[in-house]
């Protein structure tokens, strides 16, 4: 071995850690300086709270396990009121617990930083992957007309990757990120690298940090006059075209000369390609296109799509959610379908592999 | 007690700043805040001070739920 | 005011010189009715941050109720929250930054109510803050309904025949429940009434708000108080009220005061250093050498690891993803959970491959090694007609198959070692012996380390472990070769 590659090795992006998906999200929330966890237990999320738990306080950062997940956003409502990175993690039933604190952030223009690892339901559901959270998440799903930024990584590589990225992002547009993925992806182990660690970031000068400097701050989300209420709605509406005109993500699978484009996110976007694969070394002209990111939608990437493709196949572990948007984004100029599997199925190969051959047919 | 005695304290209330609450009135122990039938720029019916009495207990300052609408000063010696 | 003399008692600079928050042309005063006691109690905070020097460092959260506006006055940070979470959100802001200060100010449908667990638990952790609690037995802001606090037989908007202690039960005693508790220091019932009550409210504020300086934790200081509008009162009446028929059920005093047995609440500062971060998230022995040992599988093997829930079939495949990624193939391991964890039997999904992974859920299986009646049953049709079966012989019967088929004694051989545990290792060994037959690749190097790696922390099940895997390795027994 050469020195330069014994030096490489021991770096710490070349060093390799087996992880679920759930501990890597921890992994990238530190590495991004992320100071506080809030969480309440909750399958198939839980990991994030045990892994945080073990790792937070090894380095004097906050490790809180709520009473509710009512309180834990909250917490993280404080924490980044006062300028510092925080971050909680739920599943479909905390999720919407969670709702009305991530509205009051959206609103006040905080940076927070929310995973959602979902599962089965509606109501107590069960602790099976699925996508149904697809709506309460990327609509906004609280009240009013907010948005959430929403990454959908489908690896634990990405689970680090995009939830160090989250915290970037949320600082930069002062919103919550959502981190969405499924039970799947949660649950999984593989190889990660990881990224370097950034240091301790200056405070944003908006905050309550508890300084003669910061005393005249204040952070609210409630204004009487109609016309002060419209205003700040306007401008969060234009912070969202914004992030709709820079922050689109997408991976793009054998999409140029496809006929048949199938869309998914999350542990589906996985499937999807090995059925890309499959029904390519059999000659049938299919592609992916993986949102990376459900808001913003990649719309733009679909629609330079609409002209090759003759269909699209949504795949979904839902009652098809996603499905509306991509619908949307071509403004149903092809015909778009559904194939879809709930209560914790994930949908085999075989069975995305012969709905495209229905399809071409 | 006449006017002519050197008061040692003396109460000022803005009467605009007034709710009219009578929660001064309440509370003076001497008596010397008392109602008026005027009304203010928010249209309440003000209190003022009665002009001499004041013992500057401070009394009338606390019970007012107002921020600045009373203000006790002591005369230096 | 005159040169000669001198203001005595006078607008607190802990407020803004004018109110230039609060819309509308009114911008000196506040906006609460006449003879609120929010107001009173806002004059004795504004002259406390002052006075004990905290208005810096202060943060006062605003409530959903009346006093939501609270922001428009303090001259201190100052924040908006969810109805019944000024707790929690205190609780973030001093975690985050535990040299603030914060007041969570709140009323009683506020605290006692919706946010009657959040005030608990932070009470209960013993949270560095001062809830200034405002019992004014209404919900005052959305026009007079029922309070947790209301008295019974009062009548309110929701409770138009009055409060009966069978149908709402009893007022809550918010003070006394949480002197009750162990974590906080203090707490005291006041009442923003008569001269005397209002001085005995300051001393109780300015005490919690001295504790939380010295940071020694939790204080409650419960303020009975006015509201007039919805009593129906005057101010003056309302007083009245208050002393005949709040105090003697919300008896006045002091409940708890143990902040001198306390030591001040300590927390290290968070470690941002690069290099401190990297040795809290790397185990010391991790990743290092995995570069210099890359392997070339032939193919993708996708492998499910199924057996019952305390048979090691999940770190049996870890093992198995380790010694993958100590060779630099990638690996993906996927436990059973959700729907397939019922009935008791735990299965995982290995998938080893030279290419990136695609699903990580093994269906159609390559390898399938089972330790037990019900998972062979349930998880052989899965298995490919070019897959391979290994099996734990020593309480499976000898399954009817024309796949390939090996067997281990691998329970048998963990007995006779003393430990039932390390039959997963044991299978992994015959496991070996099968993989060096299809991959013409010799891992047993690899899996050894895996082993060592896995008990890296016990150290005496490490050499158990090794004896197993080799015992199962010799042992293992072809059934049938297809
Ligand atoms: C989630 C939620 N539910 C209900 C309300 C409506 N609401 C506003 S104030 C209030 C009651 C406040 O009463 P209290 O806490 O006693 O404060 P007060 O006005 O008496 O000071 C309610 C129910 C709300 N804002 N948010
Ligand atoms: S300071 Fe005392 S005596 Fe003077 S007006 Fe006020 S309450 Fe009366
Ligand atoms: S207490 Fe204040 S608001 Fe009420 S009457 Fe007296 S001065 Fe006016
Ligand atoms: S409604 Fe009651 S509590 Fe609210 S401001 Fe008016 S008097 Fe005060
Ligand atoms: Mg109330």
């Amino acid at each position: 071995m050469s020195i330069s590659m014994v030096k490489e090795s021991m770096s710490f992006n070349t060093r390799k850690l087996l992880l679920k998906g759930n501990e890597a999200s921890v992994y990238g929330a530190l590495l991004a300086g992320c100071e506080c966890f809030f969480g309440y237990p909750i399958t198939p999320a839980s990991e994030i709270a045990n892994t945080s738990a073990e790792f937070f306080p090894k380095l004097n950062r906050t490790f809180l396990q709520a009473e509710s997940e009512i309180a834990a956003i909250n917490m993280v409502f404080g924490a980044s009121a006062a300028g510092h990175r925080a971050l909680t993690a739920s599943s479909g039933l905390g999720i919407s617990l969670k709702q009305e604190g991530v509205s009051y952030i959206a609103t006040c223009e905080l940076p927070a930083v929310i995973i959602d690892v979902m599962r089965g339901g509606p109501g107590l559901g069960n602790i099976g992957p699925e996508q149904s959270d697809y709506n309460q998440v990327v609509k906004g799903g609280g009240h009013g007309s907010y948005k959430c930024v929403v990454l959908a990584p489908n690896s634990p590589q990405e689970m680090c990757d995009f939830t160090f990225k989250a915290f970037d992002l949320a600082d930069k547009y002062r919103t919550p990120v959502y981190v969405l993925t499924d039970g799947v992806v949660g649950q999984m182990l593989e190889s990660v690298s990881l990224p370097d660690p950034i240091g301790k970031k200056p405070l944003p000068e908006w905050a309550l940090a508890g300084t003669a400097e910061t005393r005249r701050n204040m952070i609210t989300s409630i204004y009487l006059d109609y016309d002060d209420l419209e205003s700040v709605n306007l401008k969060l509406q234009a912070k969202y075209a914004e992030i709709m005109r820079n922050e689109q993500r997408y991976e793009a699978y054998m999409v140029d000369d496809a006929e048949l484009i199938m869309v998914g996110y999350g542990i589906i976007s996985r499937l999807i390609r090995s059925a890309v694969d499959t029904l390519r070394s059999e000659g049938r002209k299919v592609g992916m296109l993986r949102p990376k990111s459900l808001f913003p939608f990649p719309v733009d990437a679909l629609r330079r799509l609409v002209g090759n493709a003759d269909s699209f196949l949504c795949v979904e572990m839902s009652n098809g959610q996603m499905i509306d948007d991509v619908r949307l984004a071509i403004e149903c100029s092809k015909p778009v379908r559904l194939l879809n599997r709930m209560g914790g199925n994930v949908p085999s190969l075989e069975e995305i592999t012969g709905k495209c051959g229905e399809i071409l047919k | 007690m006449s006017g002519a005695t050197e008061e040692k304290f003396r109460v000022e209330i803005i009467s605009d700043e007034c709710k009219g609450c009578l929660r001064c009135v309440n509370a003076c122990p001497r008596e010397v805040i008392v109602p008026t039938d005027q009304v203010n720029m928010m249209g309440v019916v003000y209190v003022e001070y009665a002009d001499e009495g004041c013992i500057g207990c401070g009394a009338c300052f606390y019970a007012c739920p107002e921020p600045g609408a009373i203000t006790v000063y002591e005369k230096k010696k | 005011m005159s040169v000669n003399e001198t203001v005595k008692f006078g607008r607190s600079k802990g407020f803004f010189e004018t109110f230039d928050r609060r819309p509308g042309p009114i911008k000196k005063n506040m906006h609460y009715c006449p003879g609120c006691g929010h107001g009173i109690l806002h004059k004795l905070i504004a002259e406390a941050l002052i006075d004990l020097g905290m208005r810096d460092k202060m943060i006062v959260i605003s409530p959903v109720g009346c006093a939501v506006f609270a922001y428009y006055y303090f001259d201190c940070g100052g924040i908006s929250v969810p109805h019944g979470r000024a707790p929690a959100v205190a609780t973030g802001m001093i975690r985050a930054n535990p040299d603030s200060f914060v007041i969570s100010y709140q009323g009683d449908g506020d605290l006692g109510a919706i946010g009657l667990n959040n005030f608990l638990q932070a009470a209960n952790r013993g949270e560095n803050m001062t809830v200034c609690f405002v019992n004014n037995g209404i919900y005052g802001m959305t026009s007079g309904q029922m309070a947790p606090t209301t008295l019974v037989g009062q009548k309110t908007a929701t409770s138009p025949y009055g409060r009966s202690a069978t149908n709402e039960g009893y007022p809550l005693k918010v003070a006394e429940m949480v002197a009750a508790l162990e974590s906080p220091i203090y707490v005291e019932r006041v009442a923003l009434t008569s001269t005397k009550n209002i001085r005995a409210a300051r001393t109780a504020l300015r005490k919690g708000l001295t504790y939380m300086r010295e940071k020694r934790g939790f204080s409650l200081i419960e303020f009975l108080a006015a509201c007039p509008v919805n009593l129906k009162k005057n101010a003056s009446e309302a007083d009245d009220w208050i002393e005949n028929n709040m105090i003697p059920y919300f008896p006045l005093g002091r409940f708890k005061d143990v902040a001198s047995d306390r030591s001040p609440i300590e927390r290290p500062e968070p470690v941002f250093d690069k290099e401190k971060v990297v040795e809290a998230l790397f185990p010391a022995d991790s990743g290092l050498d995995w570069r210099k040992k890359e392997a070339k599988l032939r193919k993708e093997l996708r492998i499910k690891c199924a057996g019952f829930g305390g048979q090691g079939v999940l770190s049996l495949g870890l093992m198995i993803a380790e010694m993958g990624q100590s060779r630099d193939i990638n690996v993906s391991w996927l436990p059973s959970y959700g729907p397939e964890m019922r009935g008791g039997t735990a299965n995982c999904s290995v998938v080893l491959s030279n290419n990136e992974i695609g699903s990580p859920i093994v269906k159609e299986t390559n390898l399938l090694i089972t330790m037990n009646q019900p998972s062979m049953d349930k998880f052989l049709p899965d298995l490919l007609p070019k897959g391979l079966l290994l099996y734990d012989r020593t309480n499976i019967e000898r399954p009817d198959t024309d796949r390939r088929t090996y067997s281990v004694e691998a329970g048998r051989i963990a007995i006779e070692l003393g430990n039932p545990k390390c039959a997963n290792s044991a299978i992994m060994g015959a496991f070996a012996a099968c993989l060096r037959g299809i991959e013409q690749v010799n891992y047993e190097e690899a899996f050894e380390e895996a082993i060592r790696k896995t008990f890296a922390k016990k150290a005496n099940l490490v050499n158990l472990n090794i004896e197993a895997f080799r015992k199962g390795k010799e042992s293992v027994k072809i059934e049938n070769v297809n």
